[in-house]
């Protein structure tokens, strides 16, 4: 009797002492978060953020020559620094967190199809507030494109418009402003992590919905699914839209013979953010694929990672078929680009139905037996 | 025959195994219920949501907006009448119609031990629980009574008994046996826990865990029914348990079976309890012990309840096997999963991807689920084909009120099990508003490209 009464006081310590039911189990898997968030912040994000600054800054520049005296020459300056800057976005657009998240980073530098007749309003009257949400579409990369691309048929009738334009005075303005705004949040965001953000980014390094960890990984998937895989593809494709294609929806539409650059670029990014690889090294470091290694995650007989990575092997062949202007694939051959977009599919499905569920990223927590 | 079912029938008991459990329980429920309440997941799971996940045939039961709070305080309130034995008749039936309407209200929620409750309560109901240790029996001597008819102990016992041996019986399938999963996925996860964290990494106690599980569950009933496993089979319990709790979010559940478990004890350490706790209340517990015995009648009404919970008893044994009736591999299709004891068996998850199509404009729309459902409701919607069905049947309905005619539904959806790659989980070709839900199998899951072997 006494033994029994005895071990049921054992019991109840126990259990007590055992219970951690409000979900954020603080030991949790015993993977150094600390590391993976600190490889995350000084070896990918803040210098890619910092490239990204370093190239707009480089934009501003030329169209700062360029508005001064505006030639071919310089224009062609422009479009350059314009398109490394564009690629260099592609690197960051998966960071929308922090002060990118406050300030809409994605949305205010690369909504497109951008909004013409919006700019076209907005150069005529010269008054605009690039922070309103009204003005995100006409505004960023797009906006620069349609200004150093789309002006006029030839580069001869584009730089008329910042010479003999009766309204020269504004378009110049506005080229100017576009890259005001570009360098405004790319400092903004560059010296927030380099000043308290960062270490508050590292510091969240628990296993909650809140903890940096898990809204990375939710970022970073949302980002490939949202911006890379639809935005980039999908939509162009007619993939959302019953089949009705949209050839004047891809990215850098003025150009038009960067779409399939900037989509490598993004994708690129996406997998050395996945491998946890150095910023323009080759060298990595902890991330998700160490992470699923670390957890031994393997599917069907092979580690998640090399599936994972593989996918990414298949999405590049697949892209590798595409013209430079996707406007001009989607005209001559739209199947290309639909395949292009199921292989993109197949690591959004990666992502959530096998990666997020190993790495328990939590989605919400209560109480769960398995079934 | 009749004369042995006769004799088993009326067999004696002391009273005080069953008032303890009576007590344990509704104590364990009163706990559970505030606990729910004080997480905040009424709010969470019950009023805020837009949208329910019903049970087949259990439509009509709706959330009751901020009544549902009323809900739990009345549920709550008959817990502690059940635990004390005041009005214990009335408590018992108000309680396992409060909690079982609670639980039928989202599906999402559904949990084995909310079912398992459900059922004890409703057991409950027939059996002279209050017959001594009870605010009824002190209030009115007349009813109280020494001992009852055994077959009132037996009964649970026996619900114990199926719940434990059909969780080692569901076990015994080649993915938990001879791949240890899902264990072998969920351990790791909790390899940063002190002492034993590392051993959670290693292949060797993927395998040892899963088959000691697998025994555990098969064996423990019969330990507890046999005097010299008993103490032996208690702490395995325990350990078990308290094992299980350390590792997975499983909420009361341990401490609900650790306790019930209790009941196979002998009698004396029933009264012991009971009178200890008396003691503390002032209560003479002497009334309690009368001597009485409380016969078994064979009154045509009580003939009734035998056979009716008899009949009920079989229902138990059988309904768990109701998947043999369906083709298809069952961990897949989930037809016949829920309601069978079939717990912490599977490490699933899905991606779902809706289109909405207007049938004369062809306007399809992708749908944002995240618009309509919690994220607990879209996780547990993307891997359960009722779930999906449900849905679609809500998107539907939802699509036709803006204005789409005749709205199409579709879903490309993917899922993951047991450590396999996602595949193609629903025919992306079906029209999910046309087809309705029913108790047949649902054609339009795609088969499982592989096969589990055993039960």
């Amino acid at each position: 009797m006494k033994k029994i009464l005895l071990l049921i006081g054992f019991t109840a310590l126990f259990a007590a002492c055992s219970s951690s039911d409000n979900g954020s189990d603080s030991s949790g898997d015993g993977y150094d978060r600390t590391a993976l968030l600190t490889n995350w912040a000084d070896n990918i994000i803040i210098p890619s953020f910092e490239n990204y600054q370093t190239k707009v800054n480089t934009l501003q520049t030329e169209i700062a020559a360029f508005t001064a005296a505006p030639t071919e020459t310089d224009l062609q300056e422009v479009r350059t620094a314009w398109v490394e800057a564009y690629k260099a976005f592609q690197y960051v657009s998966i960071y929308e967190i922090g002060k990118a998240e406050e300030v809409n980073f994605v949305s205010c530098t690369n909504i497109y199809p951008t909004n013409t007749t919006g700019i076209e309003a907005n150069i005529a009257s010269g008054t605009y507030n690039f922070s309103l949400i009204s003005q995100f579409d006409k505004q960023g990369f797009p906006a620069l494109d349609y200004m150093i691309n789309g002006l006029g048929a030839d580069d001869a009738a584009i730089v008329a418009f910042y010479t003999s334009n009766g309204n020269a005075t504004n378009y110049k303005q506005y080229l100017t402003d576009l890259a005001a705004r570009l360098k405004t949040n790319a400092d903004a965001i560059v010296n927030d992590w380099n000043g308290s953000y960062r270490s508050t980014f590292i510091g969240s390094n628990g296993n909650s919905v809140s903890s940096s960890v898990n809204r990375m990984v939710n970022i970073f998937v949302k980002n490939y699914e949202k911006n890379v895989r639809a935005g980039k593809v999908g939509i162009p494709a007619g993939i959302f839209s019953s089949g009705t294609t949209y050839p004047n929806k891809v990215e850098g539409y003025y150009k038009n013979d960067i779409s399939k650059v900037l989509l490598n670029e993004a994708v690129k990014a996406s997998q050395d953010f996945f491998n946890g690889k150095h910023f323009n090294a080759a060298e990595t470091g902890p991330g998700l694929k160490a992470y699923l290694e670390y957890l031994n995650v393997v599917k069907s007989g092979q580690p998640l990672s090399t599936i994972i990575n593989n996918q990414f092997t298949t999405i590049f062949n697949a892209n590798a078929l595409l013209n430079d202007s996707f406007s001009q694939q989607i005209f001559t051959d739209n199947s290309k680009m639909i395949a292009a977009y199921d292989q993109l599919q197949w690591n959004v499905v990666y992502f959530k139905a096998d990666m997020m569920p190993a790495l328990n990223i939590t989605v919400d927590y209560v109480d769960a037996d398995g079934d | 025959m009749i004369d042995r079912l006769n004799k088993y029938l009326t067999k004696k008991t002391e009273t005080a195994t069953l008032a303890f459990f009576r007590l344990a329980f509704g104590l364990m429920m009163l706990f559970s219920i505030i606990r729910f309440v004080s997480y905040g997941w009424v709010e969470k799971m019950y009023i805020k949501p837009q949208f329910h996940f019903t049970f087949y045939g259990f439509e009509w039961v709706k959330p009751l907006g901020n009544f549902t709070y009323l809900l739990f305080f009345i549920c709550g309130l008959s817990a502690l009448m059940v635990a004390i034995g005041y009005k214990y008749r009335i408590a018992i039936i108000v309680f396992f119609l409060s909690f079982t309407y609670i639980e039928l209200i989202d599906k999402t929620t559904y949990l084995n031990h909310y079912y398992f409750i459900s059922l004890v309560s409703f057991i409950l109901i027939f059996l002279p629980a209050n017959a001594a240790y009870s605010v009824d029996a002190y209030k009115n001597p007349l009813k109280a009574f020494q001992q009852i008819p055994s077959w009132t102990v037996d009964v649970i016992k026996l619900m114990l008994g199926i719940v434990y041996f059909y969780a080692g019986l569901a076990k015994l399938n080649s993915d938990w046996l001879i791949d240890a999963m899902p264990l072998k996925m969920w351990l790791p996860m909790s390899s940063g826990m002190p002492v034993v964290g590392e051993f959670l990494n290693q292949n060797w106690t993927h395998y040892t865990l899963s088959w000691c599980g697998a025994i555990y569950d098969l064996a423990i009933p019969f330990l507890l029914l046999y005097r010299r496993t008993r103490i032996v089979a208690f702490v395995l319990v325990v350990i078990f348990h308290v094992f299980t709790k350390m590792l997975f979010p499983i909420g009361v559940f341990p401490y609900v079976m650790i306790i019930s478990t209790l009941i196979f004890f002998e009698a004396g350490f029933h009264k012991k309890v009971l009178q200890k706790i008396s003691g503390l209340f002032k209560m003479n517990w002497n009334q309690f012990e009368n001597g009485l015995i409380k016969n078994q009648s064979f009154s045509f009404s009580e003939k009734l309840k035998i056979g009716f919970l008899t009949a009920f008893m079989a229902f138990q044994l059988l309904f768990p096997f109701r998947y043999l009736l369906y083709p298809e591999e069952l961990f897949w299709t989930e037809e016949g999963f829920r309601f069978s004891w079939r717990v912490m068996l599977m490490e699933k998850s899905g991606y779902t991807q809706f289109k909405v199509t207007d049938a004369v404009t062809k306007k399809t729309t992708y749908v944002d689920n995240s618009q309509f459902l919690t994220p607990f409701q879209e996780k547990q919607m993307s891997f359960q084909p009722d779930f999906i069905l449900e849905y679609a049947h809500f998107l539907r309905d939802h699509y036709k009120k803006i204005g789409y005619n005749d709205p199409e539904v579709r879903v490309e959806s993917y899922v993951a099990l047991n450590g396999r790659l996602s595949q193609k989980y629903i025919d992306p070709n079906a029209n999910l508003a046309k087809e309705n839900e029913s108790f047949k199998h649902k054609t339009w899951i795609l088969p499982f490209n592989d096969e589990i072997k055993g039960l």
